[in-house]
C-alpha cells in the first residue's frame, strides 16, 4: 500500500498545461472545464473526493492543482507539497513574487491552487485569472442558495412562533406577528431569533 | 463600550474547546473584546486563513506554526505559538480488519501498554500498516513515527497518509488505510460508526505532548500587543474553566451544538472525562489527563517543546538545515506567553526549557513566583530529550 507522495517529473515547458480540478460536484466541475479550456491549450482532468486523492493526483503529473477552498480533502493535497525524491518538482502553493497578489485573490474567490515549482508567472496567469473568475460565480451561486434555504428555515420558524401564539392567547396571525416583531425591537434582535426561542421553550415545556 | 471582534480559526475539535468557551462564557467579554468563531473545513485553511490575514488568531497543530518555520509545506507565512491550547487527547485506533486479526490472536484491547500494542500488530499486520492520520505536520504524525521506531513495529513498519477525518471511515473501509490516530471526538465517532476500535491514547506514547496550540501572525503580535494580551488571557482563563470537572457538562452541551461540533454531548464528555469506549463491544477504560488544558503550566509553551517537534521533523525531512531547525524552535514564544499572563494568576515556570520526558512524578520546580507543580512527560520508552543536544 505505498505509492510516492509527490511525482510531478515531466517538466511542460512549451506545451499545453495540465491541469487538474478537484471538485465532487459534476456539473460544477464541467461549468470550470469549459471555462479553462475556452481560456487556452491546456489539458483538464476532473477528480472527485477520495482517500486516495494524492496518488489519483500524481498519476496526472499535473502543472496546476485547483481546489475549493473549503473542500476537506485539501489536507490531502498539503503531503503533494513534500518532494518525496530529488527528481519531483513539489508543488507550492504560489504566494511569493509576482504571484502573491494573485493568490490573496485566489483565495478570496475560494480556489486554492497549488502550482508547479518552475512555473513562470505568465503562464499562470491566464488560467488563475479564469480560475479565480469561474470559482467566484460558483460561490456565489451557493451562497445565494444557501441563503435561500435559510430564509425558508426561518419562515418555518416564525410560521410555527405565530401558531404558537395564536393558540396560548387566542389573537389572530397579524396579532402574533406583531407580537413577535415588537419582541425582536425591545431586545434587539432578529424576529428569526425570538421564533426560534419561542419555539425551543415551547417544545421544552411540552 | 464596544468590544473588539477578532476574528479566529478552528478546527470543529474537542480540544478547540478553551476558544469555543472563552467566547460562550464571557472570558472575552471581560476582556472587551468578542471572538468571531470561523469553523475551518480543513487544518490547510486554518492556516491560509491566519497566514493570508483573514483571521488573527487559530487553532492550529503544534508542528505547523514549527513546519512553517523550517520552510515546509506550501505555506511560510512566520506565524508564532504564543500558548499551549491543550496537551494529549489523540486516540490511536485499528479498523475492523485488524481488530479481528488482533482479537484472534489473543490481543486484549488494554489501552494502555504500546510496548504489547505494537507487538501484537507486528505479529498480525503482515507487512507495513498504513496509519490515516488528519494532517502531515501533525502531532499524530510524530507520535506514531516516535512509538514505531521504538518497538517491534519498526521505523518501516508503519506508513502515514493524510485522510480527513471525516472521511476515515471510508478510507478504512476501502482499505486505503489499516488504522488511524486522530483526535477527540474523531476516534469515538468511528468506535460508534463500528469503522474500528481504539488501541492507545496519544498520552501513552508521551505523557505531556503539546497538542494544539494558539498561534498568531508573529507580524501580528508585534503590532497588536494589546489585542494579543487580550486574547491570551481570555483564553488562559477558559481553559481553566474546562478543566475544572464541575464545567464538563455546560462544556459538552456548548461544543455539540451545531455551530461548532455537531455530534453529541455524549461524545464529546468522552474526551472530556477520559472515560473511552474502545469498540463496539463496549470495552471502556479510564484515561488520566487524557486531554488537559490547564493543569501542570499545560498552557506554557516550552521552547523544548519546540525543539522537540523541529528535531523530528527534520529526522523525517533530512534536506532542512540545523539553521533552520534552531530558529523554528523559537516560534514556542515562552517570552510573550510571560509578558501577557502575568498578573492572571497563571503560575509561569522559572525557565523556558526542560529536558523533555525527564518527569516521572508530578514534580515542584521553581516558579516566577514559588512553586509550580510540573506533571509528567515521560516518553513510553523512558529516553529523554535534551533540548541543548537535539541531535
Amino acid at each position: 500500500m505505498s505509492f510516492p507522495l509527490s511525482g510531478f517529473t515531466p517538466l511542460n515547458m512549451t506545451g499545453g498545461l495540465t491541469i487538474v480540478v478537484v471538485e465532487e460536484d459534476r456539473a460544477r466541475a464541467m461549468a470550470i472545464v469549459d471555462a479553462l479550456k475556452d481560456a487556452g491549450d491546456c489539458d483538464v482532468f476532473v477528480i472527485g473526493n477520495s482517500s486516495g486523492l494524492a496518488r489519483k493526483i500524481a498519476a496526472h503529473a499535473p502543472d496546476i492543482v485547483l481546489i475549493d477552498i473549503d473542500n476537506p480533502t485539501r489536507d490531502m493535497m498539503e503531503e503533494l507539497t513534500l518532494a518525496s525524491g530529488p527528481l519531483d518538482r513539489p508543488v507550492a502553493m504560489f504566494v511569493s513574487g509576482a504571484a502573491g497578489g494573485l493568490a490573496q485573490t485566489a483565495i478570496e474567490a475560494g480556489v486554492s491552487a497549488y502550482v508547479v515549482d518552475g512555473l513562470s508567472p505568465e503562464r499562470i496567469k491566464p488560467i488563475m485569472d479564469t480560475a479565480i473568475a469561474r470559482f467566484r460565480i460558483v460561490r456565489q451561486m451557493r451562497n445565494e442558495l444557501a441563503e435561500t434555504r435559510r430564509a425558508l428555515e426561518e419562515r418555518k420558524v416564525i410560521d410555527r412562533a405565530k401558531g404558537l401564539l395564536m393558540k396560548a392567547k387566542g389573537i389572530d396571525e397579524d396579532a402574533a406577528y406583531a407580537l413577535l416583531r415588537k419582541a425582536a425591537m425591545d431586545q434587539g434582535r432578529r424576529v428569526a431569533e425570538v421564533a426560534e426561542a419561542l419555539a425551543t421553550a415551547a417544545r421544552l415545556l411540552g | 463600550m464596544k468590544a473588539v471582534s477578532l476574528p479566529v480559526a478552528y478546527m470543529p475539535l474537542v480540544d478547540a474547546a478553551p476558544l469555543i468557551m472563552a467566547q460562550e462564557m464571557g472570558f472575552a467579554e471581560d476582556e472587551g473584546i468578542s471572538l468571531e468563531l470561523i469553523a475551518a473545513p480543513s487544518w490547510s485553511s486554518v492556516r491560509d486563513m491566519l497566514a493570508f490575514g483573514r483571521v488573527d488568531a487559530a487553532h492550529l497543530l503544534s508542528p505547523v506554526p514549527v513546519a512553517m518555520a523550517m520552510g515546509l509545506g506550501g505555506v511560510t507565512t512566520a506565524v508564532s505559538a504564543v500558548s499551549v491550547l491543550s496537551v494529549n487527547g489523540n486516540v490511536i485506533g485499528v479498523g475492523r480488519g485488524l481488530e479481528d486479526r488482533l482479537r484472534a490472536d489473543g490481543y486484549r484491547f488494554d489501552f494502555s501498554d504500546p510496548l504489547r500494542a505494537a507487538a501484537a500488530l507486528a505479529r498480525v499486520g503482515g507487512g507495513p500498516l498504513t496509519f490515516g492520520v488528519p494532517f502531515p505536520f501533525s502531532m499524530h504524525v510524530e507520535l506514531l513515527r516516535y512509538w514505531a521506531a521504538g518497538t517491534a513495529l519498526g521505523p518501516g513498519g508503519i506508513e502515514i497518509r493524510t485522510v480527513p477525518p471525516p472521511l476515515m471511515a471510508n478510507a478504512l473501509a476501502a482499505g486505503d488505510v489499516d488504522a488511524f490516530c486522530v483526535g477527540e471526538p474523531w476516534g469515538s465517532f468511528a468506535v460508534e460508526q463500528g469503522a474500528g476500535a481504539l488501541l492507545l491514547p496519544g498520552r501513552a506514547i508521551w505523557n505531556f505532548a503539546p497538542e494544539k496550540v494558539l498561534a498568531v501572525r508573529s507580524a501580528w503580535a508585534e503590532t497588536e500587543p494589546d489585542l494579543l494580551g487580550r486574547l491570551m488571557r481570555a483564553v488562559w482563563r477558559a481553559g481553566r474553566w474546562v478543566s475544572n470537572p464541575d464545567s464538563r457538562a455546560a462544556t459538552a452541551e456548548i461544543l455539540s451544538r451545531r455551530t461548532y461540533l455537531d455530534v453529541p454531548p455524549e461524545l464529546i464528555d468522552r474526551a472530556l472525562s477520559g472515560h473511552l469506549t474502545l469498540s463496539r463491544r463496549g470495552e471502556q477504560r479510564r484515561v488520566d489527563r487524557f486531554l488537559e488544558f490547564h493543569e501542570g503550566a499545560a498552557t506554557f509553551p516550552w521552547r523544548s517543546q519546540a525543539r522537540w517537534i523541529a528535531a523530528h521533523l527534520g529526522r523525517a525531512h533530512p534536506a532542512t538545515t540545523r539553521a533552520a531547525r534552531d530558529d523554528a524552535a523559537l516560534v514556542f514564544r515562552s517570552d510573550l506567553h510571560r509578558r501577557h499572563l502575568a498578573g492572571t494568576g497563571c503560575e509561569l515556570p522559572g525557565a523556558s526549557e526542560k529536558v523533555e520526558g525527564s518527569i516521572r512524578q508530578p514534580m515542584l520546580v521553581p516558579a516566577v513566583r514559588g512553586n509550580l507543580s510540573l506533571l509528567p512527560d515521560a516518553f513510553f520508552d523512558g529516553l529523554i530529550f535534551d533540548p541543548s543536544r537535539p541531535g
